[in-house]
């Protein structure tokens, strides 16, 4: 089963200018415990693609899957729901939720999709390094503990698609390398399919493959 | 510099606007619900010092008979005597649609600079019978024969008259009430003791002046503003507080540019300066609206609870106007100056972390943990050993701080034992992110506490006091009907037509007296089964009826019983013309501001012969057919004749206004209150975003996440509420036990109305439900394109 299937994705918004096409007609796949990086500048379309994937955004027009289910058309309720069954979000601000230990941010999406495995946690907590923070706040963290946190919180729920919009974007180089690692090394164990948006053409070669967008349309990579 | 880096400031507050509200209606409602208090207290004072002026000049003597009766002849003789002394005679007389004071005076002989000056422009006028009344008083009289004018300086509800005149409107008689004394005297004149043994001679400001009685009404006033003030200044502690928050990142790119300490602080304090007067002139405009609009209600509580003559119309005082302004420009300063020092102390590159900010708030909450206690530990000093009514507030004061206090620490512990027990991932977070987010609410749910806690205990005070009162005046209200003669002959027609008509005659004399110290009335009191089976009595001594009948003691209402702190059986209270008399036992007297004892009626008359009959307590099986024979048979007006029925209304209806202000205050409170929840709910909206948005982002719907801060809230809001309720209970019991024994001479037993705490619950939980609606409301509409925002602003 495809993990995300894109087909003739179109995005659009208003602005002082008028309408602004972002996306126009994107159609890209990513099968199971694939990894593929998402380049293009500033403006190309990158994010808007990631949120439109994880149903954060309603296309104008296209289709998206998620597993073999489809998102477009979806209200706010089953887009919810998808994401609690299928997709692990990594932001570049970690965005992890303040008010609850290490231990308690790590199971919070699996104990939300109803996949709460403690032994998973312990043995994610385990390789992400973490296994003497968990009773630590996230402020009490550094930004690589907190971006480690984000990503083992991801996979503890085991989602089929992984989307993580400039995970190293602000850690430094030697912390983002040994971040990318991760991830690429347990989403590829797990058979998770990973959409990794990236400035950085040093870590998009890491990935299987490679899209590169631009004005909006798939086009040659650099 | 200053004006760019005072733009920058105020841009904050251009892109939120709904902040910018609150912060200026919660100034606005503090100066509003305290100046509106204190110009009902400035208009109050005012006229009781128009009702003292008119005839004392603050300085005049004068000479009474106990009995409020001088003969004429005694006056004569004094004048014969070289004694430069003024007749005045006052009663009660109906005139036109109302029953008014009548005051007459000599003005030929009356002390120069009072009373007279008024009829100077129509002396003659005077003399043939025009009176003088305030313009309220002639618009509550209406239409009447009687020529009357104008005059501002006349106390409402009083008309000045010749005193001729005013013995045809009283059918007064050979007699006159008291003489005022003009401060010049011939020298060697004859004693007063040799010339009228029975009259007494009182000094100037000796009397049961107004201010003194009604002194305590105005403190519980003041209390309940200064209380709505305070519960105001937590709203603009709270925007103050989250403003600075919200502007931490703006100060540190400031002082990054080259901005001085100094000239940001001044800037910030400019700002609130601003502000504070925007504000509290809007503030002023709404508290003269409220003191306008309350005010009629006041006078008429003033009016039956002490025959205060309040006029209803508010006159504007610019002097009171400043006094407002600069009590919300205090307030601001106390208000802003935690964000000031704190500003102040800021490293230049200090980072907004929303933890980091929870957990200095946690040191602070320690800090406010042990100023609690200190406080809990100063109310309990102040229960134990305190005295007089500052020492009654203070204690208030420090139960209702210590409380405020103790809240958010309470509710941070309660919401960590909810957690713990939580099962479920949103659960979990739930009561996480409530206690983290605790720091920036508990200023509103602070004053939303003090606000139920005031709402509580006044609402049992008052509930206590309407049950006890009502039990009280059923008992003290026996007789059937009341009659009041206008004078000793009628007294004695009445008396002969009455006799064959009744079941009992029981006659009310009395004479002003100084008991212990204090202004008060002896009351004569017939032996009958009226008495001996209603009266309630505390602490009696054994036979206490027949040992009063006997005439060997007296009775003390429970005003006189605790100030002098009289004991039943073992002390004696002093008499005039009597001497020491054993206290016999006390009896509750609700509403009545003076000391009072009671003699048996023939012991009243060996002391005091020839005192007035004021009125008859008639005992009868047929009220109606007694009130038809008195008005058809002995051609008695109706304006005489009481029935048990009327004057239990009556009754009512003064206590009824008596907390009317109490209850509208309670009621502003609340609602200042809910505007400080609101103000911080909406302004912690804009924050929670960043805090919502994983959430969304992890599955929950925004719908969800609306539902759940709405219920955050109501959570917050019934807890307060359970916490408030012990707070309020113990208030009312500080405001039975100590503030009522104090202010007003007794003390009532403590009652619960848990029916009223529902009610009040309910409409707690509906303002807690609309100060929580919009910031969800928004969230819900608005949700997924504000939440994405977070996401997008990343980059």
């Amino acid at each position: 089963m495809i993990a995300l299937d894109i087909q003739e994705l179109s995005k659009s918004f208003d602005s002082v200018e008028g309408r602004i096409p972002v996306l126009d007609s994107v159609s890209l796949q990513l099968q199971p415990g694939q990894s593929m990086a998402l380049t293009g500048e500033s403006g190309s379309g990158k994010s808007t693609l990631l949120h439109l994937a994880a149903g954060l955004e309603d296309p104008d027009a296209g289709q998206i899957s998620i597993a073999g289910e489809a998102l477009t058309g979806l209200g706010d309720t089953g887009r919810a729901a998808l994401r609690r069954a299928h997709i692990g979000l990594i932001f570049q601000q970690f965005n992890l939720i303040p008010s609850l230990t290490v231990a308690a941010n790590l199971a919070f999406q699996a104990r939300l999709a109803g996949r709460h495995d403690p032994a998973r946690i312990q043995t994610l907590a385990e390789r992400l390094g973490l296994g003497e923070l968990l009773a630590r706040y996230p402020e009490q963290l550094s930004g690589g503990q907190q971006q480690r946190v984000a990503i083992g919180r991801c996979l503890a729920a085991r989602p089929a698609l992984v989307l993580a919009d400039e995970p190293t974007g602000n850690l430094d180089e030697a912390t983002g390398d040994s971040v990318l690692d991760l991830m690429l090394e347990l989403t590829e164990a797990d058979g998770v399919a990973l959409l990794l948006v990236t400035h950085s053409p040093r870590l998009a070669a890491r990935c299987a493959a490679r899209v590169h967008l631009r004005a909006g349309r798939i086009g040659a990579v650099p | 510099m200053i004006r760019t880096a005072l733009t920058a400031l105020l841009s904050h507050w251009l892109r939120n606007p709904v902040q910018l509200a609150m912060l200026l209606a919660g100034l606005a409602l503090a100066t509003a619900l305290w100046s509106g208090v204190q110009a009902l207290n400035a208009e109050a004072r005012a006229a009781y010092a128009t009702a003292e002026g008119l005839l004392s000049d603050g300085g005049t003597a004068q000479i009474e008979h106990p009995s409020g009766q001088i003969d004429l002849a005694q006056f004569v003789a004094l004048r014969r005597a070289g004694w430069q002394v003024s007749p005045v005679l006052e009663g009660r007389a109906e005139i036109g649609a109302t029953r008014v004071t009548v005051l007459g005076i000599e003005p030929l002989t009356a002390p120069a600079g009072t009373g007279p000056t008024l009829a100077e422009p129509d002396l003659e006028g005077f003399f043939e019978g025009l009176g003088y009344a305030h313009p309220q008083t002639l618009r509550e009289i209406g239409p009447t024969e009687m020529p009357l004018a104008p005059a501002e300086a006349v106390p409402v509800g009083t008309v000045l008259v010749d005193i001729r005149r005013a013995q045809r409107l009283l059918d007064a008689g050979l007699y006159i009430t008291r003489m005022t004394l003009a401060q010049e005297q011939p020298q060697g004149l004859a004693p007063l003791e040799s010339l009228a043994p029975d009259l007494r001679l009182v000094p100037p400001g000796d009397g049961a002046e107004l201010g003194g009685l009604t002194a305590s009404f105005h403190l519980n006033l003041t209390a309940f503003g200064l209380l709505a003030f305070a519960v105001g200044l937590f709203i603009v502690h709270s925007a103050v507080g989250l403003a600075f928050e919200q502007r931490r990142a703006m100060f540190r790119t400031l002082r990054a540019l080259g901005l001085p300490l100094r000239h940001l602080t001044a800037c910030l304090a400019t700002e609130m300066v601003v502000f504070a007067l925007i504000a509290g002139s809007a503030g002023l405009v709404l508290g003269y609206a409220l003191a306008a609009a309350l005010l009629p209600d006041v006078a008429l509580t003033l009016r039956g609870l002490y025959g205060a003559p309040v006029p209803g119309a508010l006159q504007f005082n610019p002097l009171w106007a400043l006094a407002g302004l600069g009590m919300t420009l205090a307030g601001t300063g106390l208000a802003g100056a935690q964000a000031l020092w704190r500003l102040w102390h800021m490293p230049p590159l200090a980072p907004a972390r929303p933890r980091a900010w929870a957990m200095a708030s946690r040191r602070a909450m320690r800090r406010q943990g042990l100023a609690a206690l200190a406080l809990a530990a100063m109310a309990l000093g102040l229960a134990l050993w305190g005295s007089g009514l500052l020492a009654g507030f203070a204690l208030l004061a420090a139960v209702l701080l210590a409380a405020a206090l103790a809240v958010p620490l309470l509710l941070a512990l309660i919401l960590r034992m909810a957690e713990r027990r939580a099962t479920t991932p949103v659960a979990e977070w739930f009561w996480a992110d409530s206690r983290q987010n605790l720091p920036r609410l508990s200023l509103a749910l602070m004053a939303l506490m003090l606000a139920l806690a005031a709402n509580i205990g006044v609402g049992t005070m008052v509930a206590s006091f309407r049950a006890t009162f009502i039990d009280w005046l059923d008992l003290r209200l026996v007789a059937e009907v009341n009659v009041m003669p206008r004078n000793s002959a009628e007294a004695a027609e009445l008396q002969a037509f009455l006799a064959p008509r009744t079941d009992a005659i029981l006659p009310m004399q009395r004479i002003d007296a100084t008991l212990a110290g204090q202004p008060g009335q002896v009351y004569a009191m017939k032996d009958h089964a009226t008495f001996r089976d209603n009266w309630p009595l505390f602490a009696p001594v054994p036979d206490v009826w027949d040992r009063l009948a006997a005439g060997e003691g007296v009775l003390v209402n429970e005003q006189l019983y605790r100030r002098a702190g009289l004991r039943a059986g073992s002390d004696t209270l002093d008499l005039p013309g009597i001497g020491a008399m054993p206290v016999l036992g006390a009896y509750p007297d609700y509403g009545n501001p003076l000391a009072q004892a009671v003699l048996a009626l023939e012991r009243f008359n060996a002391a005091y012969p020839d005192t007035p009959i004021r009125q008859f307590a008639i005992r009868t099986s047929d009220a109606p057919a007694l009130i038809a024979a008195l008005q058809d048979d002995f051609g008695l007006p109706q304006g005489q004749i009481t029935d048990q029925a009327q004057a239990k209304e009556l009754s009512m209806a003064i206590f009824e206004r008596t907390f009317l202000i109490t209850r509208a205050l309670n009621v502003l409170t609340l609602a200042v209150a809910a505007v400080a929840l609101f103000a911080a709910l909406v302004t912690l909206s804009g924050m929670r975003l960043a805090q919502l948005a994983p959430l969304w982002a992890l599955g929950l719907t925004a719908r969800e996440l609306a539902a759940l801060e709405l219920g955050r809230a109501l959570v917050l809001g019934a807890l307060t509420l359970l916490l408030a309720l012990p707070v309020g209970l113990a208030l009312a019991q500080v405001l039975l036990a100590i503030i009522n024994v104090q202010a007003f001479g007794w003390r009532l037993p403590l009652q619960l109305f848990p029916g009223d705490w529902a009610r009040l619950g309910l409409w707690a939980m509906l303002a807690v439900l609309a100060a929580a609606a919009l910031p969800a409301w928004r969230l819900w509409r608005r949700g997924p394109s504000q939440l994405l925002r977070v996401f997008a602003h990343e980059r």
